[in-house]
């Protein structure tokens, strides 16, 4: 599963995997606030940042390829916004959202592939996210694989009665099998609570990990924000 | 009913529980056990007698009428904290109780509860972990388990916090034979009370020092795991289909 293979590369021991997980996302809005404002000559600059993106993705030891497809799980959705803005007469607008929208979803990417879950989670609580919305998130990772393995038995079940055969047949099957998944969801996440509540869980999460923020990471997070950065500024000044 | 033949305290006294849920089933109908130090005790009944209702009354998880005690502490509000550090929960799905990214962090999570140190709950993790045979996959992810081995990690879980019972549902649940003998070697050498939910009459056989027979929200029966089998017609061969 696709956040499997995330959590894999995840665990690595670069020197990008070994930054605190606060400099990474220091460093990815950065770069995400200069390819979200840069306008001018971006056809020029969208190929450096794209290079940025692959030296630090080799850097990583992470398949390029790999990084390269699924960061392409962002373009049906920019293609969508990209055909608008085609049709209504800027093809130069189009091109550009789709650069920016690919090399936006390559950043984020990275960052997930060189950060294990926890510390990622634990880096955006100390970078002042809600500490609940952080306990969705790590719940929806965690259970995702749960979730998705129930709904694969159900399909098959359904396969075997010949459930999923007619269109309309099919769509009932799928809401019914989708009502059940989400009672099911419910009862576990009740199971869950009372689990945590057995071992002493009182509303707020513990962790194990104390992160540090050294001098490495500073640097990091100056030389990766400040690369995109100078570009763009030269693209504005000499462009 | 009581248990007699042990001269020392009991670390589970219940006394006349009941129990009744929203819709007005009615799940337990004056229930009275004691658990002994050094008892490993089966529960045994069919599917809605009141088993898992009942253990979850041991650490607070539901309340009813009548009185449980755990330790000596009754089990009320503002002894919770303690009880729940006292008895040891393993849930029937292992996916239910390993929530964290990784293993050490599951494990360590009661201990943190505690109040330890982040230092001193990894410490304690690493010895549960090794105690059920599981250190070597501290960094892993859960999923990447075999059922028996998440159930390792679920009864690492509790060890954690040093509890001196142990309750456990349905434990041989998505085990196969293999993992279904490990764990029965595991449980025989952890030297706390153990109260077991289960369905398993050979597992039960192979653990239990007395069984108890749940029907209608009640105890029904109660004495030597082979008797209790017999009595209930409680087996495969035994059973006539009176309970479907």
């Amino acid at each position: 599963m696709h956040h499997v293979v995330l959590e894999r590369w995840s665990r690595g021991s670069s020197f990008l995997h070994r930054r605190d997980a606060r400099a990474k996302i220091l460093a990815l809005l950065a770069f995400l606030v200069v390819v979200a404002t840069t306008s001018r000559a971006f056809e020029a600059l969208a190929g450096f940042y794209l290079l940025l993106l692959v030296a630090a993705v080799i850097a990583a030891g992470l398949p390029a390829a790999g990084m390269l497809r699924r960061a392409a799980v962002v373009l049906p959705f920019s293609l969508t916004f990209a055909a608008i803005s085609w049709l209504s007469g800027e093809p130069r607008q189009a091109v550009i959202l789709i650069e920016k929208g690919y090399l936006s979803a390559l950043a984020a990417l990275l960052l997930v592939s060189t950060t294990p879950l926890p510390q990622l989670l634990r880096g955006l609580e100390m970078l002042g996210v809600p500490g609940f919305l952080l306990m969705v998130a790590q719940f929806l990772y965690r259970y995702l694989f749960v979730i998705v393995e129930q709904a694969h038995r159900m399909r098959l079940a359904g396969l075997c009665r010949g459930g999923l055969k007619r269109r309309s047949g099919g769509f009932r099957a799928a809401a019914g099998a989708l009502g059940v998944l989400f009672a099911r969801s419910y009862e576990r996440a009740e199971s869950i609570h009372r689990s945590m509540v057995s071992r002493g869980f009182q509303g707020h999460f513990q962790l194990l990990s104390s992160a540090r923020f050294g001098w490495a990471d500073a640097a990091f997070v100056c030389i990766a924000a400040g690369l995109p950065l100078a570009a763009s500024f030269s693209a504005r000044i000499w462009g | 009913m009581r248990h007699t033949g042990q001269s020392y305290a009991p670390v589970i006294s219940v006394r006349d529980l009941h129990y009744q849920y929203e819709d007005g089933t009615v799940a337990l109908a004056g229930v009275d056990f004691e658990l002994h130090p050094g008892e490993t005790v089966a529960l045994f009944g069919a599917n809605g007698s009141g088993k898992t209702t009942f253990v979850l009354h041991l650490n607070g998880l539901l309340e009813g009428s009548g009185s449980v005690e755990v330790c000596g502490l009754p089990v009320k509000k503002e002894n919770l904290k303690r009880v729940r550090q006292k008895i040891g929960m393993v849930f029937q799905d292992p996916d239910d109780q390993l929530f964290m990214p990784s293993i050490l962090e599951d494990v360590a999570f009661g201990a943190l509860n505690l109040g330890l140190s982040a230092e001193e709950a990894s410490e304690r993790a690493r010895i549960a972990l090794e105690k059920v045979g599981m250190l070597e996959s501290h960094d892993k992810a859960p999923y990447h388990l075999s059922a028996g081995q998440k159930k390792r990690v679920a009864i690492a879980g509790v060890l954690v916090m040093a509890p001196e019972i142990l309750v456990l549902d349905e434990p041989t649940t998505f085990l196969d034979p293999p993992g279904q003998r490990a764990l029965t070697t595991l449980l025989r050498e952890l030297p706390q009370s153990k109260l077991i939910v289960t369905h398993d009459v050979e597992f039960a056989r192979s653990l239990a020092t007395r069984a108890v027979f749940f029907q209608k929200g009640r105890i029904a029966g109660e004495g030597a795991a082979d008797r209790i089998i017999e009595q209930f017609q409680w087996d495969q061969k035994l059973c006539k289909g009176q309970y479907l």
